[in-house]
């Protein structure tokens, strides 16, 4: 493994820029909304995040299947690093929602369904990393962490489904609303691409993370190899 | 004019090229009457499952309070979570005992076909669990003088059970084979299994407090669904498990 290459230079910089650019269009370009004043602002970010999370996992779903069928090591290490960063991003989301649930819903945690299904598929991942620190052997690891990211994947649209069958108070900016959520707003041209400008800024930047976790997926790999090498020479 | 000789080859082919499937189906009930047998002489699977699920019933009487006005509203839950305890228990040891007496790698040696030994070991545990249950329903019944003996409920826990082994077999499979083992098979599964319990929960307080039939319906579907989806994806990956 060489140095730094050059596009995840460019890339580095293109986030930490287009990342303070979206926050200060979110705190100085952004309208205030009408009803919710202020707090509303911590949806543009709120969205973004939970979007990588979903996105991570998604990530994490098929390189497990792509290290099944191939069997590649590099497809094992884009797993874990999916899952280490979409385990993150789903923390941040929760606590952006909470934040802006305080004051609009008076409540800090309520049991609506994708409040119910961030906390699941946080527990799903935080098992799959419990599951891979149990195993020692390397291939061992990657084939059962593969399952259970296949798996765990599949689960969440279930549990999803399934908590929406009961009543829900989260609003949908997106599409249509149900009766009786709270906090819902429409968005002006102006907010809307605070939030799209919000959505993609943050998915280069889990470009970039991907990319750095993966980089030190290889070079852990590496170490491990040298290590080898270094015991087998002593012996 | 048939002659005896014509009809030997193609006798003889027959004999060496065996029907796929019944090779499939007698191979996978090998195994399940393995564990059958296994059991009848020990008991020591069943036994621990109804001791341990009779003993959570009984801390919920406790714990929950379980008098006459709330009994009818969390009865599916406290027997749903009894299920799921017990569920665990029969699981991890199934899968351990095939481990720890190098069962699983004479399985594994055996020219069969892989899927059958899951789906052996599946319903050999689905049969632990269902006996398990069917002794709980009526005990539950006696202690707390409500009739549970209901066939919308009994479908549900059918449902509700092939889901949850499906997917049980497969991750204490995985389980056993690290280091942490018994700890890890309950925090593996049941963030997976949570649609089957929601759907299960909902499903029988459906079918216990007698609501219309097409509110309860959106529960049984799912619960068809998860059933034909994690079998499958079970099914497909359980190669990956066991393989050395």
């Amino acid at each position: 493994m060489g140095p730094k290459p050059i596009g995840l230079k460019i890339l580095d910089i293109l986030s930490i820029v287009l990342l303070l650019i979206a926050t200060w269009m979110v705190f100085f370009y952004a309208p205030t909304e009408a009803v919710m004043g202020n707090v509303q602002r911590v949806f543009y970010f709120h969205v973004s995040t939970a979007w990588i999370g979903m996105l991570s996992f998604l990530v994490a779903a098929v390189a497990g299947i792509a290290y099944l069928v191939s069997k590649k090591t590099s497809w094992d290490i884009v797993e874990v690093s999916a899952v280490e960063i979409g385990i993150v991003f789903s923390l941040i989301a929760v606590a952006s929602g909470s934040i802006w649930a305080r004051p609009i819903w008076n409540t800090w945690w309520t049991w609506d369904p994708r409040l119910t299904t961030v906390t699941i598929m946080i527990l799903i991942y935080a098992a799959y990393l419990l599951l891979r620190a149990g195993i020692d052997d390397p291939g061992r690891r990657a084939r059962f962490g593969a399952v259970y990211a296949i798996l765990g994947f599949l689960s969440v649209p279930l549990t999803f489904f399934s908590a929406r069958l009961y009543r829900t108070i989260h609003p949908v900016v997106i599409g249509t609303n149900q009766p009786g959520a709270t906090g819902a707003f429409d968005m002006t041209s102006d907010m809307r691409m605070v939030f799209f400008f919000s959505l993609f800024v943050f998915t280069l930047f889990f470009a970039d993370l991907l990319w750095h976790r993966i980089r030190m997926g290889h070079l852990q790999e590496r170490v491990e190899e040298l290590k080898l090498q270094a015991s087998e020479g002593t012996d | 004019m048939k002659s005896p000789s014509a009809e030997l080859p193609a006798k003889k082919l027959a004999m060496r090229r065996p029907n796929p499937v019944g090779e499939f189906w007698r191979a996978m009930w090998a195994i399940v009457w393995k564990d059958m047998a296994a059991e009848l002489r020990s008991r020591e699977l069943l036994s621990a499952m109804l001791v341990f699920a009779l003993t959570v019933i009984l801390i919920f009487n406790f714990a929950l309070d379980l008098d006459a006005k709330t009994r009818s509203t969390v009865t599916s839950g406290v027997l749903w979570v009894t299920f799921a305890f017990a569920g665990t228990l029969g699981l991890n040891r199934s899968m351990a005992m095939e481990k720890d007496r190098g069962c699983m790698d004479g399985l594994l040696l055996a020219p069969v076909d892989r899927a059958a030994i899951y789906f052996g070991k599946t319903i050999g545990n689905l049969i632990f669990m269902l006996i398990v249950e069917a002794i709980v329903l009526p005990v539950y019944s006696i202690l707390y003088n409500t009739n549970l003996f209901n066939p919308g409920l009994i479908l549900i826990i059918l449902l509700g059970s092939i889901g949850y082994v499906a997917v049980g077999t497969l991750l204490a499979a995985m389980a056993v084979q690290t280091r942490t083992r018994d700890v890890l098979l309950p925090i593996l599964l049941f963030p997976i299994a949570i649609p089957v319990f929601i759907a299960a929960v909902k499903g029988s307080t459906g079918f216990l407090q007698g609501i219309p039939m097409d509110e309860i319906m959106p529960w049984i579907n799912l619960l068809v669904v998860y059933d034909i989806i994690f079998t499958a994806v079970a099914f497909m990956t359980f190669d990956f498990v066991v393989e050395e």
